[in-house]
């Protein structure tokens, strides 16, 4: 046991002696997840074409030997662009989650600990924000800004950060009342150092949890805007954007639009199995 | 020379109607390396008084309302919160009755004795570890290098108090304030953790305020003794006088009520009748409705502390008739 311990990685190692054996699911799932981090950074090197490289001999050719999931209207091999499209559909997934995380944990910490006026402002600015419809605001914001993936960005973390928040202001206004609290206070700590060192982390796991669920609802709000054209712009390999361009050609070429589409399910998936995982082993309810 | 003079403390909790006083009019002065205990049954305002020596005061419709706490020609009533800060964990220290709560659960025992010490005096995290290991040992915890990576939940409610004890330690402050820090363990535990706090009286100085509702606690390890009920001081002085030759009735009756060897087997006397609500204190003397020796006087007007003997004083009026009275 020893000597196991001194080559594990320190962190990881306290980790683990705090929370304990995690169920199966998560390596489950975070084998499923590490299957499409290694699809994205190793995509040059899995994918046997160019995605943006226009065939016009091979177009809507169906899965064959040459192209498994068949070629698009302008000969692209689907394989290589679902390939390629993983970077995007990834990185719009964390860093879609990203953002609001940061800013949803800080003001909600902030809300919970101060309480008062403090936490009414950010409360009122909740409301206002979850008054309307996650979706419609989102779309809302980006229209406003103009298509694209930064647009995407900026009005995702406009819009998600409120259900972080929440959570972490729930959390917090338990702790506050909790002794060790006291017991910092007690030993002189400042606001600060009592909130983010002390309270944080223990108020940070049900927001941690639901980030992983939150990944699945945002790649699917990525590729959804990108289908719609809101998110990412053709020629880029999109999934949402595949689907997209494919469905002008359903009835005669299946595969541009249906093996995207999987790809988009699996990918959700993935990261559903490791959140309902984490879930289970950090002993949080949904 | 007096180390911590505390003159007519008074803390009062809103009420929807009007502001009660948990803790009103409590004095008392502490020298280095004196322990004092306070004591009083559960609701007489002990714990409420050794928060507001820090002013951590349990709830914000909490607030105090008068008195002066004198500590090093500053009036800790009258500071900042920002030079409050700079007093707790440095100067006054305080560990509290249930360790395994009062332990963050996420960090190590050594991060947690570490702390204070980076927190206050700015030291580096390695040097803080290695004093938090030499504190450990100071706390009486074996083997102390091989356990600063283990998280409060892997140790016992006792190991937990001298984790809490080293960490309030840490700064070497001149003042513990101890809430109970043996309520929540067993006995034999309890007696090892009292020596503990009376061991590093004797090494370092070490002023304790011990608050307890046990007086078995006090008579083994309280040098002056302070008794309150229902936030007033009923009797206060040496732990010996006030212990063999209480003079007042309160005091009297907590002590009627430890069990002794000679009664055994008989029922255990009790003081009658239950602490008044502090929305509903009587008038006059707040234990007349349960004494003995109540007068009218007692029914009408508020009874102020007396000096009884040198460094003795009761808030009875018929202090006098309680010492003669046999039980």
């Amino acid at each position: 046991m020893a000597v196991s311990e001194l080559h594990t990685p320190r962190r990881l190692a306290k980790l683990h002696e705090r929370l304990g054996e995690p169920p199966r699911l998560v390596y489950i799932g975070a084998a499923a997840v590490a299957f499409w981090f290694v699809v994205a950074v190793f995509a040059p090197f899995i994918a046997p074409y160019d995605p943006i490289a226009q065939d016009l001999r091979t177009t809507l050719s169906p899965p064959s030997w040459a192209h498994p999931l068949g070629t698009d209207n302008f000969g692209r091999d689907v394989l290589s662009r679902i390939i390629f499209g993983t970077r995007l559909d990834l990185e719009m997934g964390i860093l879609g989650v990203l953002f609001p995380f940061l800013i949803g944990i800080t003001l909600g910490a902030f809300a919970g600990y101060f309480g008062g006026i403090v936490d009414t402002l950010l409360m009122r600015l909740l409301d206002v924000t979850i008054a309307f419809p996650y979706f419609v605001l989102v779309i809302a914001i980006i229209a406003i800004l103009g298509p694209g993936v930064s647009s995407f960005y900026i009005s995702v973390a406009l819009v998600g950060w409120v259900s972080y928040a929440r959570l972490v202001r729930a959390e917090m206004l338990v702790l506050r009342e909790q002794d060790y609290v006291m017991a910092c206070r007690a030993l002189g700590f400042g606001h600060l150092r009592t909130m983010l060192r002390h309270m944080l982390p223990n108020a940070i796991i049900p927001a941690v949890v639901f980030s992983m669920t939150d990944v699945v609802i945002v790649i699917l709000l990525g590729s959804s805007l990108s289908y719609l054209g809101l998110g990412a712009q053709p020629p880029t390999p999109e999934w949402g954007v595949m689907v997209a361009d494919g469905q002008n050609f359903i009835t005669r070429a299946w595969w541009i639009t249906f093996f995207p589409g999987v790809a988009i399910v699996l990918a959700a998936l993935s990261f559903s199995l490791f959140a309902d995982g984490l879930a289970e082993w950090l002993g949080v309810q949904e | 020379m007096t180390l911590l003079d505390v003159a007519g403390l008074r803390t009062e909790f809103a009420t929807p109607t009007r502001a009660v006083a948990a803790v009103d009019g409590l004095s008392f002065q502490l020298r280095p390396g004196e322990i004092l205990g306070l004591v009083g049954e559960s609701g007489s305002g002990k714990t409420v008084a050794c928060r507001s020596l820090l002013r951590l005061l349990p709830s914000r419709r909490a607030r105090i309302a008068a008195g002066t706490v004198m500590f090093e020609n500053r009036d800790l009533m009258r500071l900042s919160e920002a030079e409050m800060r700079v007093v707790r964990g440095r100067d006054i220290a305080m560990i509290f009755q249930n360790p395994a709560s009062h332990l963050d659960p996420v960090f190590t025992v050594g991060d947690l004795i570490a702390e204070p010490l980076i927190w206050h005096f700015g030291e580096s995290r390695r040097a803080a570890r290695k004093r938090a290991v030499e504190l450990l040992r100071q706390v009486g915890i074996p083997d102390p290098a091989g356990q600063i990576e283990r998280y409060p939940h892997q140790f016992s409610g006792g190991m937990k108090q001298r984790v809490m004890i080293a960490a309030a330690l840490a700064c070497e402050p001149k003042i513990l304030l101890a809430d109970e820090p043996t309520t929540a363990l067993d006995v034999t535990v309890q007696a090892q953790i009292l020596r503990l706090l009376l061991d590093l009286r004797d090494r370092t100085g070490l002023a304790i305020v011990l608050v307890t509702h046990d007086i078995g606690v006090v008579a083994e390890t309280c040098d002056s003794v302070v008794v309150l009920y229902s936030g007033r001081v009923m009797e206060c002085g040496g732990t010996q006088d006030v212990l063999t030759r209480p003079r007042h009735p309160y005091t009297r009756g907590l002590l009627d009520s430890l069990p002794t060897t000679a009664a055994r087997g008989a029922e255990l006397p009790s003081i009658s009748g239950y602490p008044p609500p502090l929305d509903r204190l009587p008038q006059g003397c707040r234990f007349h409705p349960r004494c003995r020796f109540a007068i009218d006087r007692c029914r009408r007007e508020p009874i102020e502390l007396e000096t009884v003997d040198d460094g003795h004083a009761s808030a009875c009026v018929r202090w006098r008739e309680v010492m003669e009275v046999g039980p």
